[in-house]
């Protein structure tokens, strides 16, 4: 058992702990969302005085921050004292197209150095890129109204078609920097 | 009491996000690259599974655990521009920065510190979408 929860999970299973956490948000009387989290640290910062969109009582949302602490401290307690090893099943396709543009640790470490680790605080261009990403994906998200966890999980799981269109969208635009804009980007990282 | 609550399904959450890999970069850029079957395979058995929950909270018309009241499954309003133009914006940012919301807070626990840049902007992202909300199409 220890052995089985001590190895990357595997995806039936992480899957329905996923399911498991969404079950116990509605149990709880919540629901399962991730990026109102950023919303509410808008409002939290004072946003609410200038913009209507953040004027709201998030202290009403101070139970999904502190889903998002337990997030913090649970990724850390598994990342340091439950996994065992820090290799990675990546498909050898993917190693060898990340390999070809210069990063070398697929399969080795669990996100690229080259992104995450404290050496891209002091070089600007990759500070750039994790800015621009960040920023897209917290737009993008309350324009879309949802994100992974907002959409595609408790979306899904109630049949809401907006839902599946705002996937479609995560899809098309994922797919579209991926093959065409992440291979430039990654080629001026490595020059 | 509550916030014990919430702080153990976070934690629990944050265990699961990492175990699975969900919150790797790597297996981000794998899944758009449709090398391998993980990611599809973490989101549609966590789809599988809510939906039969789901099912069954609605059809026993289960209350919440905390208090008692029915348990509300929020719909989401019609229409359909803002979730994909929304989520077209949020999957260029995903397939760049390799992290959707929950996963950049675990990326923060696991102790890959840049992920406090992609955070920060992401939360200036979502104050930017409040400042023009009313001008762009929904």
């Amino acid at each position: 058992m220890i052995q089985f929860l001590s190895q990357p999970w595997p995806w039936c299973f992480g899957g329905f702990m996923i399911a498991v956490v969404l079950f116990l948000l509605l149990w709880t009387g919540k629901s399962f969302g991730m990026s109102s989290n950023l919303r509410t640290l808008c409002s939290m910062m004072g946003a609410g005085k200038k913009v209507s969109f953040f004027d709201f009582d998030w202290k009403a949302q101070r139970w999904n921050l502190i889903v998002a602490l337990g997030v913090i401290l649970g990724s850390f307690i598994a990342s340091n004292y439950v996994v065992s090893t820090k290799s990675m099943a990546l498909s050898q396709n993917t190693v060898d197209q990340l390999l070809a543009m210069g990063i070398q640790d697929a399969g080795k470490s669990y996100a690229p150095e080259i992104l995450f680790s404290n050496s891209a605080f002091s070089n600007p261009y990759i500070l750039l890129l994790l800015v621009i990403g960040g920023f897209l994906v917290g737009f993008g998200a309350r324009y879309s109204g949802g994100c992974t966890s907002g959409h595609a999980i408790s979306g899904l799981s109630n049949l809401q078609l907006p839902s599946l269109i705002a996937i479609i969208g995560f899809f098309v635009g994922g797919l579209m920097v991926n093959h065409f804009v992440l291979p430039l980007l990654l080629k001026i990282l490595v020059i | 009491m509550k916030t014990a609550v919430f702080f153990t399904i976070g934690i629990l959450f944050g265990i699961i996000l990492y175990m699975s890999e969900v919150s790797s970069w790597f297996r981000i850029y794998e899944m758009f690259q449709f090398n391998s079957f993980h990611m599809y395979g973490v989101i549609g058995t966590a789809v599988f599974f809510g939906y039969i929950i789901v099912f069954i909270i609605k059809k026993i018309k289960m209350n919440s655990i905390l208090d008692s009241t029915p348990i509300h499954i929020p719909t989401k309003q019609k229409g359909w521009k803002r979730y994909l133009f929304g989520g077209i914006i949020f999957g260029c940012g995903w397939a760049i920065s390799g992290a959707c919301p929950g996963p950049m807070f675990s990326l923060l626990g696991a102790g890959f510190f840049p992920i406090i840049i992609v955070i920060a902007s992401a939360t200036l992202g979502t104050f930017c979408y409040g400042l023009i909300q009313q001008k762009l199409p929904h």
